[in-house]
């Protein structure tokens, strides 16, 4: 294969394994804290209002490390920047 | 396909470029100011208010209750800032109904800025009300090896606030994207709607974030509670 579709194959695996794992490991952490959120609010419903915030923050954070493995499959997927390296390299040895 | 509306440019004169996030900043700036203008011109305390000022009231008080509870005593103090961040994050979501619009939110530099204003309010907000030698001793406690590591902690959580902002506005108009070219028609719109939510709990997030990061630098003062002797 020349450098240009072993880049290609590399990113979009790469893209794809990201998102994947990316995905589940945040998703059952974000099962675990809800579970046990229900839980509390279940036991303690005056409290409702405190433990809904700190829910929220909580999930926003753990949402966060999803969101940067998404960021960083959209820019493999994207907006390459080893790509649009070898491509340029490309268009001026042609030009040469 | 374009990641983010920095790349669409409008007007473009030598060094200076004027592109759709900068629109789209200005066109929100511009309906809230105005909105807050024509709102507040004729207050009243009477029984009959317009409708506009109690939706007013309602957004304000529900944002001064929030800091309240996040454990800042005066919420006045703060709550310019961190409502002003509250509803710009909201409002940019929010308009994402009218057709052409791209939230500005939706690209880095942005976020960025957002994330960088908290970078400087909280270390400002902490000075203010501890003086500058009580803020700096809170970075070497309970010792001076916690230093690099809270220095760390300050950059890191900018850069978590700036993605996680710019990575969840990005995501709803990449997959309303996609959508369109595999299921034109109605699924889309469901989507739009989602996007609508995941807009107003990332303003909320962020702003209580906020608070939480100012709440952290103020709070270290608060008298220790003496036991109560029974």
């Amino acid at each position: 294969m020349d450098p240009t579709t072993t880049i290609a194959v590399t990113s979009i695996l790469t893209a794809g394994f990201t998102t994947s794992i990316g995905c589940m490991m945040p998703a059952l952490g974000e099962g675990r804290s809800v579970a046990s959120a229900l839980t509390s609010l279940a036991q303690q419903p005056d409290a409702s209002a405190t433990i809904t915030r700190t829910l929220f923050v909580g999930l926003a954070m753990i949402e966060s490390t999803a969101i940067y493995c998404f960021v960083v499959s959209m820019i493999l997927v994207f907006a390459n920047p080893f790509w649009n390296h070898v491509i340029t390299q490309s268009v001026e040895a042609a030009s040469k | 396909m374009r990641l983010s509306p920095d790349q669409l440019t409008y007007w473009q004169h030598g060094f200076f470029k004027l592109n759709a996030t900068i629109v789209f900043t200005w066109m929100v700036m511009l309906i809230l100011i105005v909105g807050a203008k024509l709102i507040t011109r004729n207050l009243t305390t009477e029984h009959k208010r317009s409708r506009w000022q109690n939706l007013l009231e309602i957004v304000v008080m529900a944002i001064v209750s929030q800091i309240k509870d996040v454990g800042l005593r005066n919420p006045k103090t703060y709550l310019s800032f961190l409502g002003t961040l509250f509803l710009f994050v909201a409002m940019s979501a929010l308009c994402t109904i009218i057709p052409g619009y791209d939230p500005p939110t939706g690209s880095l530099s942005t976020t960025a800025a957002l994330a960088i204003c908290v970078l400087v309010a909280v270390p400002m907000f902490g000075i203010m009300d501890q003086g500058m030698k009580g803020y700096l001793k809170t970075y070497i406690e309970p010792t001076i090896i916690m230093l690099p590591f809270n220095l760390i902690s300050e950059v890191s959580r900018t850069l978590a606030l700036a993605v996680r902002l710019f990575g969840n506005m990005m995501s709803g108009a990449m997959i309303i994207g996609i959508l369109l070219t595999i299921t034109p028609f109605i699924f889309p719109i469901v989507m739009t709607l989602l996007g609508l939510l995941t807009g107003m709990v990332q303003a909320y997030i962020f702003s209580i974030l906020a608070a939480v990061y100012i709440a952290a630098a103020v709070r270290t003062r608060e008298p220790k509670l003496t036991p109560s002797t029974p």
